[in-house]
């Protein structure tokens, strides 16, 4: 299949040679790498294959001409792995190069610290035993000359983040930091200028090299699970078969679609794009789209969207743009207002921040008066003043946020669950309310056999079998019950109908209920469709529809335990909804929802002061996404509402939604202790420094030793062996 | 105190040249795949090569 693919637009050629990152599927040990490599360089015209362990992707290189792009996924599939092309996103390759940038600065700020440690320990050591003052002096000298390029090197992104909140009128962390930074340097070339006893150029460094080890790590844990995401989103493989100008089909990744295009939509597959359709009748499944269960049916002239799955009949569409009018358009519309009217969140950090920064300035000035007014010299005020600031520097506040952020989304990210915001941490924490869509959220997004216990498991599995031999959604639904993945190799699919097949001497039919000649009499709820199953004189009839997911139940009702207050919006009939509403034990429910009405309920929620989260997949649930506190969306969710999602997870299981809640809550409270950890260190220092007794030894203590402390307390964020399996 | 005149040239060099292996490796790519890293080095098919 792979063979008519054309993956022209991942392949980058350069000199002759041809490049291309792919996604790889089931790399899990040492002896992947070599399988994978040694096998690929095993065949001609491959330059080169490396595959990047920790991101799971695969660089290949092959010389123009010998091979193309399919080749090279067709002989990864003989091998063994199933491999998906992959286009980095520009923000990513951005991530990379400020990852190393902030990698360099740690580099240049451990050097410095560890050469001026070296020095001061002399120095300090010095003052106990007979050290002269030249050497004293010329120790200092050294440190200035090793300091004063390694701050202006690794103090970059203080200094820069801190302009940047200078310009825009604001106060965040960054701006006590490089202040404090600074004037400790600058003083310690006044002190040593004037034969002094007392230098901070190791504190300066010190501390810098602490927070960048903390920027770095958070900056690498948002690297990891974006890097994650990504190979989900190329290993959905969403390919496309596109009528050429011959009038040939050809297969193309969906991401080479562009509006006019005609494309064949076969039955079981899902809808590529948006358009509309040129010819062909069918019925199409838009529960991804509107959270609708009953198939729509379709004719020509009819639009359709990206997400839906075609069940009955060939389809010919063209590709459109979101034209007026459009279910799109409207999202679309609605998505822009939603995001314009959300307030922006203010961070704990920040806030933190806003009140520190004043408070810190403010005592150093006191200081200052304080001093000159008790009749001390101008000299010994100022510098016990820049010693307040330096002592104050907030390096565990700093810390104090991230370092919790680190680890919690590393706990997140174990359970399953994917953060694309930097502050859903914290906007998790504070919900009081969710808001569930039904359709692919609470139940699964694929439909399921519902009355599986009313036959013989024999004659299931015989169905279930017979099933793989078929592209049909139904039979895919029967399939998916099978315990043996081993199709029967005789089957032959009836298009329209169904599939047959003789298992032991006896003919077995699957599908309609004309083709295996079986009756039904009992009235089903619309959402249902049924599928018939005929092996000699036993039948089966199996009902196939949108189940609850396994552990909805069980999480439904620990959020109500956790005080949480669960409710359901859903685009689908209100009838379809009150089973499931009864079935989870929630009251609060609101069927037959249009995307403008769900925005509606949201910001009444909003207004009422409840902090609202909104887990849903489908496009309709897009606007209600950004409208709310916070969002989650499951992996399958379509394109626009994953975008939407400040974090997504995976699996079949709803629990990662409560996961998320449990592990963001606990990361809050660390958070706050971690800031008063840091406000009891301040309480104990400052009146120390105020007192004038600051030394430089006691100051590289007391600010490794706050840092220290809050790491480690960050570390409880992981939890008591992580909340439960992933 | 003589001594100080070539131990202090010394330790500064030393330091530089650790500084300068590292940005080398980061330069060369050594960071991008520290998990594989810890793997590669149980194979031993690329002796050859």
């Amino acid at each position: 299949m792979t063979g008519s693919l054309d993956l022209s637009i991942y392949v980058k050629r350069h000199g002759g040679q041809s490049r291309m990152e792919l996604a790889v599927e089931g790399v899990g040990c040492a002896g992947c790498i070599r399988k994978i490599e040694g096998g690929l360089k095993k065949i001609p015209g491959i330059v080169d294959a490396r595959l990047n362990f920790t991101n799971r992707r695969l660089a290949v290189e092959w010389r123009d001409g010998e091979l193309d792009a399919g080749d090279v996924i067709d002989a990864l599939e003989r091998i063994g792995y199933h491999a998906h092309p992959f286009e980095p996103q520009r923000a990513e390759t951005d991530e990379a190069l400020h990852a190393r940038h902030l990698m360099k600065c740690l580099a240049v700020a451990g050097f410095a610290a560890m050469n001026i440690m070296l020095l001061s320990v002399s120095v300090w050591s010095g003052g106990a035993t007979d050290m002269t003052q030249e050497t004293r002096d010329f120790f200092h000298w050294l440190s200035a000359l090793i300091a004063l390029p390694a701050v202006g090197y690794a103090g970059q992104p203080f200094f820069r983040s801190a302009l940047r909140a200078i310009r825009a009128r604001a106060l965040n962390m960054d701006v006590p930091i490089s202040l404090g930074v600074l004037l400790a340097v600058g003083m310690s070339i006044v002190e040593t200028a004037g034969h002094a006893e007392h230098a901070y150029f190791d504190s300066a460094v010190m501390l810098l090299f602490f927070l960048l080890c903390g920027r770095y790590l958070d900056h690498a844990m948002r690297r990891k699970t974006r890097a994650v995401a990504g190979n989900l989103a190329a290993l959905k493989a969403e390919v496309a078969h596109r009528f050429e100008g011959g009038g040939e089909v050809v297969t193309v990744p969906v991401a080479a679609l562009i509006p006019g295009d005609r494309l064949l939509v076969r039955p079981g597959e899902r809808v590529p794009a948006d358009g509309t359709v040129i010819s062909g009748t069918s019925e199409i499944d838009e529960s991804l789209v509107t959270g609708e269960t009953v198939h729509r049916k379709l004719t020509a002239g009819a639009t359709i969207y990206a997400g839906s799955v075609n069940y009955s009949g060939a389809l010919t569409m063209r590709v459109t743009a979101a034209g007026p009018g459009t279910l799109l358009d409207e999202v679309e519309r609605l998505l822009d207002k939603a995001v314009a009217g959300r307030s922006r969140y203010r961070r704990l950090a920040d806030r933190a921040a806003r009140l520190y920064a004043p408070m810190v300035h403010a005592t150093a000035a006191l200081t200052l008066t304080g001093w000159l007014l008790a009749g001390a010299s101008l000299h010994d005020a100022v510098i016990t003043a820049i010693a307040v600031l330096i002592i104050t520097c907030p390096c565990a506040l700093a810390l104090a946020i991230p370092a919790v952020q680190v680890v919690a989304s590393g706990a997140l990210f174990r359970t399953g669950v994917i953060l694309n915001a930097g502050d859903a941490i914290e906007r998790l924490a504070e919900v009081d309310t969710v808001v569930f869509d039904k359709t692919g959220t609470l139940t699964l997004p694929e439909p399921r056999v519902a009355n599986i216990g009313v036959y013989d498991p024999d004659l299931l599995e015989m169905a279930a079998r017979l099933a793989q031999s078929s592209r049909h959604p139904l039979a895919a639904a029967v399939a998916r019950e099978a315990r043996e993945r081993v199709p029967y190799l005789d089957a032959i699919e009836e298009p329209g109908q169904g599939v047959r097949a003789l298992i032991d001497g006896i003919e077995a039919r699957l599908g309609s209920f004309a083709f295996c000649g079986n009756t039904c009499s009992v009235a089903l709820p619309p959402e249902t469709s049924l599928i018939a199953f005929r092996h000699g004189d036993r039948g089966a009839i199996f009902a196939v529809r949108q189940s609850l997911r396994a552990d909805a139940v069980d999480v439904a009702k620990s959020l109500a335990a956790l005080g949480i207050d669960v409710r359901i919006l859903s685009g689908d009939r209100p009838a379809a909804v009150e089973p499931i509403a009864a079935a989870l034990g929630i009251a609060q429910w609101q069927g037959g929802l249009t995307p403008a009405q769900k925005i509606a309920a949201i910001d009444a929620l909003k207004a009422a002061g409840r902090r609202v989260l909104m887990v849903g997949d489908g496009l309709n649930d897009a606007p209600a996404l950004a409208a709310a506190q916070v969002s989650l969306s499951p992996i399958v969710a379509a394109h626009i509402t994953q975008a939407q999602a400040d974090a997504v997870f995976l699996g079949e299981r709803l629990a990662p939604v409560r996961d998320a809640l449990v592990i963001a809550r606990r990361a809050r409270r660390l958070m706050q202790q971690n800031l008063w950890l840091a406000v009891i260190y301040n309480a104990i220092a400052v009146p120390v420094a105020i007192a004038g007794h600051v030394t430089p030894l006691i100051a590289a203590a007391a600010m490794s030793g706050s840092s220290v402390l809050v790491t480690l307390n960050a570390l409880r964020a992981r939890g008591p062996g992580g909340v439960g399996p992933s | 105190m003589n001594v100080l005149v070539y131990l202090v040239p010394m330790a500064l060099a030393l330091g530089l040249t650790g500084l300068a292996a590292f940005l080398w490796s980061l330069r060369s790519g050594q960071y991008e795949d520290m998990d594989g890293a810890a793997l590669r080095v149980l194979s031993d098919d690329d002796v050859q090569r």
